[in-house]
């Protein structure tokens, strides 16, 4: 019982923080956007409020804006098109959301196992040892809301935005499974969990010596780099925003959505974003790993102060993602599917054997 | 009592159900509805659509869906490979290089074949 009720606070206080996280992430990617072309952003909304009694808040940087864009979300017209596959038409957006959140279930958000405070783990479903192989597998679900949501809407714009979507997020699937083999090979586990504490470890012989962590990004950055490539393109970011491509295609899959499915969709994707962030963070920059932090304390302070080491660096992640958005313009579909065929995919085999010659190599000079 | 790991996801999946479900509720109870005849009509900037909208399409976005299949198997397989590598010694090493030696002269083959190329 108390394992069943323990789970649910889990999942309530995760469902609220992601959720939370993504209303504050809109407003950020807008500040981002703004401060990069030198605008200011949205910055009323919060600011000369009179509270009940006489009292003025003001608050900066529009912080209540994301309270009135779900508001909005809420309160505009649903509109249905009367050509569209209704049933397929509503059921798009709620699989890209649902495959979004289920996808959380086997990331840590701090410590887990021998290193958890009283027993509790961060993680909402602990002990499922695929870990990664999961992520992966629901994570190519999302696939099928952008795809339905295409093809339902009955419209040109949707259509060629579902196919164009649905080659690349294939495409780019494969990148993204062979550029963590590497980790997976060194740390001998898919759980991610058993890949913080790799990181936090061992290590090879040559980042050893130069003193530095074993981090993913270290002792495997052909493998880093090509993960953040491919995740670009899995969660549709500029540079890979084909399936949108304001400019050619409107709106691409969600063209004919408004109001709140419109709303699911963009809170998928945003959820996709923390999802994709997260595990770059634990498979390639340490997870919890700083250099100040205890590894084998499992008190409440140290395993709180682990969680916030990963958001922190989470955050981070997130605002690589926008940064590189105002920086980088898309690419043309050609070149897009060149990138994952001709470059990403050969590369990854490559640097897989390299990485399992090496780590053999290592272990028959010892 | 013993509670499978994977009920927890589950759990999670009920849950991200009825996340699901509960804003599309709250947006019929709501929402205001004003019906008009252009409102529902297909959105292409304004021009009256002409034509089936479910146009035919590419062969190519066939033909690279056939390869990721390929592709995606071979990612499949070795991910238990390279969990279990440790224990297998160079005898793994060079099942593996042959067994990726094969699939990269299936993509070569397909790469000069021309069916990687978008034109």
């Amino acid at each position: 019982m108390l394992v069943v009720i323990g789970i649910l606070i889990k999942i309530l206080v995760v469902v609220g923080i992601t959720q939370g996280a993504v209303a504050y992430m809109i407003l950020l990617e807008r500040k981002v956007a703004a401060y990069s072309q030198d605008r200011i952003g949205p910055n009323r909304c919060g600011s000369n409020l009179v509270l009940p009694g006489g009292f003025r808040l003001n608050l900066p940087f529009g912080l209540l804006q994301p309270i009135a864009d779900g508001a909005k979300m809420i309160l505009k017209e649903d509109v249905i098109p009367s050509y569209v596959e209704k049933p397929l038409y509503i059921l798009a957006p709620a699989i890209s959301i649902i495959a979004a959140m289920i996808g959380f279930a086997v990331i840590p958000f701090g410590p887990v196992g021998t290193q958890a405070p009283s027993g509790v783990n961060f993680q909402i479903a602990p002990g499922v040892d695929i870990g990664i192989v999961y992520v992966f597998a629901i994570g190519s679900l999302a696939v099928y809301g952008v795809i339905l949501g295409g093809w339902a809407s009955n419209n040109k714009y949707s259509f060629l935005g579902g196919l164009r979507s649905s080659a690349q997020l294939i495409s780019y699937e494969i990148p993204l499974g062979m550029s963590i083999l590497g980790m997976v090979l060194l740390a001998g586990s898919l759980d991610l969990n058993t890949i913080v504490n790799y990181q936090d470890g061992h290590g090879l012989w040559l980042t050893r010596w130069l003193g530095l962590p074993a981090w993913g990004v270290f002792v495997q950055p052909i493998g880093c780099l090509l993960f953040i490539i491919s995740a670009f393109a899995e969660t549709n970011r500029l540079p890979f925003d084909l399936p949108e491509a304001e400019q050619e295609l409107v709106g691409g899959y969600h063209t004919e959505y408004s109001a709140m499915k419109f709303g699911m969709f963009f809170l998928g994707e945003y959820l996709h974003v923390i999802t994709v962030s997260y595990l770059t963070v634990i498979l390639f920059f340490g997870g919890w790993d700083a250099p100040f932090l205890n590894q084998i304390q499992s008190d409440w302070f140290s395993g709180l102060l682990k969680a916030l080491v990963l958001l922190v660096k989470v955050g981070l992640m997130v605002f690589f993602m926008m940064w590189v958005r105002w920086t980088i313009p898309r690419f043309r579909y050609d070149q897009l599917m060149d990138l994952a065929w001709k470059a990403l995919i050969p590369i990854a085999l490559v640097n897989l054997v390299a990485t399992a010659a090496i780590v053999e190599l290592l272990r028959s000079s010892h | 009592m013993v509670i499978n790991n994977f009920a927890f996801i589950g759990v999670l999946l009920l849950g991200a159900i009825g996340f699901a479900l509960a804003p599309l509720l709250v947006v019929f109870l709501v929402a205001p509805r004003k019906k008009s005849r252009s409102k529902l009509d297909t959105y292409e900037c304004g021009v009256l659509t002409f034509g089936e909208t479910w146009v035919r399409f590419r062969i190519q976005y066939y033909i690279f869906a056939l390869m990721f299949v390929l592709f995606d198997i071979e990612t499949v397989f070795l991910y238990p490979w390279a969990v279990g590598y440790a224990g297998f010694g160079v005898f793994a090493l060079v099942e593996m290089i042959v067994f990726l030696a094969i699939l990269f002269v299936g993509l070569l083959y397909a790469w000069l074949k021309g069916v990687l190329k978008w034109a």
